[in-house]
């Protein structure tokens, strides 16, 4: 006998089936309905109109929305890079032995983890603006946040290496800064690298906001080209399309990895609990 | 402009944070709910209706969805109330409704799994449906068991308020704006001060989250 693999109801009897089969026309056609009046909604205010979709062939129009993914993706690249430095620098600085570094290190990951990454986008812009540009405010800004968050990641996953590989690395004589960087460190960021592109993905969607700015990014294109054209809502899909697929590529990534990981090393107990849950 | 009038500026901006916060939040506890039962329930269709819904949404990101609602809805001629403000209020409130749903599902479902068997077979053992055992046995127990994932989704979604500035919504940020643009000598410390309620914000969440958590922990 197999374990039941639904908690919540049985294997459908004849009556269960039949009414499965009503609830399922019925929910479909709820659904379809749904549908046709978005539809119906997007053809009332012309948005489906050939002319509308017709800038698309453009191979200027193609470019500029090219554009604006390099653009967002090299957003997204740099601050995944900066991010995975500083969440490494911090991770360390809190597990610091000494006080004067770990205290004030908790105090500074605690205050860019607690703020809007959109608040600090502008106050990067407000405060550098001029000298460092739209690009460097949201890199930066996106660094801080995403950065504080991995570190806690990193954190987690260095106290989570097995005591014993601290002591035997010490005990063939690593100095501590060896026992960190050749032992705990490689093991830490391969149990986390799930929870890690997690959170890059995170930062991903979060570089979104760099159109709030003024960078030029996908969205700053397709707001341009949506009011150029008067046709937002194509305009707007083809982005959201664009963007998603870029997404579900990195989520893709993360999960093929977390299989691969898993069948060669159990991660550590806690591992899960920390996964980028956050909605941000 | 001196002191008092920042100070009211930014109470109106924490008012308006705070009530589209509580809006929002209400929305995306209901429709994820809702989107969590229908991923664990026995229709085929409504399973992969709720999982592509939470699927696309949760890869969107917010921002997205915000310039769909507030510039993609007017388009379509769907408004709400007669004042302008109102409307970008109902646009933000729907956007971040529609966003944290999908969040509040993933969490609930993975409560949902955490569920002995036996509690669910017990309950259709005495003859509940599939929809009394769902709301009077699972969810009781899967809001309680996912408590402190639920409060990091919470945090995240008033920490996402903030976008809201940008589609002509007035909160935290919009009245930061505003005051940085009267005041432009005092950037640093209205941006200090802005994170700085954001932070008590997330702080009290936080403390609430935590009692909650020690009233209705279930020990297993």
């Amino acid at each position: 006998m197999s374990a039941p693999t639904q908690v919540l109801f049985d294997e459908p009897g004849p009556k269960a089936r039949r009414n499965n089969i009503i609830l399922s026309i019925v929910s479909a056609l709820v659904l379809a309905g749904l549908i046709a009046f978005i539809i119906w909604k997007f053809a009332d205010a012309g948005q489906l109109d050939a002319a509308k979709w017709y800038p698309f062939t453009f191979s200027q129009i193609q470019l500029v929305l090219l554009q604006g993914m390099a653009a967002t993706l090299k957003v997204a690249v740099v601050a995944s890079l900066l991010a995975l430095v500083v969440g490494v620098v911090f991770a360390l600085l809190r597990l610091s032995s000494k006080k004067v570094i770990s205290v004030p290190g908790t105090i500074v990951l605690e205050f860019f983890r607690g703020v809007p990454v959109l608040l600090l986008i502008f106050a990067m812009f407000l405060i550098f603006g001029n000298t460092i540009g739209a690009f460097w405010s949201v890199v930066i800004g996106l660094t801080l946040y995403n950065g504080m968050v991995l570190a806690e990641i990193i954190r987690a996953g260095i106290l989570a290496v097995p005591k014993g590989q601290r002591e035997a690395a010490m005990a063939i004589g690593l100095r501590p800064g060896q026992v960190m960087s050749l032992v705990l460190m490689p093991q830490a960021l391969r149990a986390m690298m799930p929870t890690i592109i997690a959170q890059i993905v995170v930062l991903l969607k979060d570089s979104a906001l760099g159109f709030i700015v003024t960078y030029q990014d996908l969205l700053y294109q397709v707001n341009l080209i949506g009011r150029e054209y008067n046709n937002l809502l194509p305009t707007f899909l083809v982005g959201a399309v664009l963007f998603i697929i870029i997404n579900m590529i990195v989520a893709g990534i993360a999960r093929w990895l977390e299989k691969r990981l898993q069948r060669k090393a159990t991660a550590p107990v806690g591992a899960e609990g920390l996964s980028a849950k956050a909605a941000g | 402009m001196d002191f008092p009038q920042l100070l009211e500026m930014f109470l109106s901006g924490i008012w308006g944070t705070v009530k589209l916060f509580t809006v929002a939040l209400i929305g995306a506890l209901i429709l994820g709910t809702i989107l969590a039962g229908m991923r664990v329930s026995p229709t085929p269709v409504l399973r992969i209706a709720a999982s592509t819904y939470i699927n696309v949404v949760r890869n969107t990101p917010l921002t997205l969805v915000m310039f769909f609602c507030a510039f993609g809805l007017p388009f379509l001629d769907i408004r709400f109330g007669s004042t302008s403000s109102f409307n970008s209020f109902i646009y933000a409130t729907l956007a971040l409704t529609a966003y944290t749903a999908c969040f509040v599902a993933e969490t609930l479902k993975s409560g949902i799994s955490t569920i002995p068997v036996g509690q669910a077979e017990a309950a259709r053992a005495v003859g509940l449906t599939f929809g009394q055992t769902l709301s009077q046995v699972v969810l009781p127990q899967a809001f309680r068991t996912v408590i402190p994932p639920l409060g990091s989704v919470i945090i995240a979604l008033l920490k996402n308020t903030s976008i809201a500035s940008a589609f002509n919504n007035r909160e935290l940020i919009s009245a930061m704006r505003n005051a940085i643009e009267v005041r432009g000598d005092l950037v640093i410390p209205l941006l200090f001060g802005t994170a700085l309620a954001y932070l008590i914000l997330a702080l009290i969440l936080g403390r609430v989250f935590d009692y909650l958590e020690r009233k209705l922990v279930i020990l297993r």
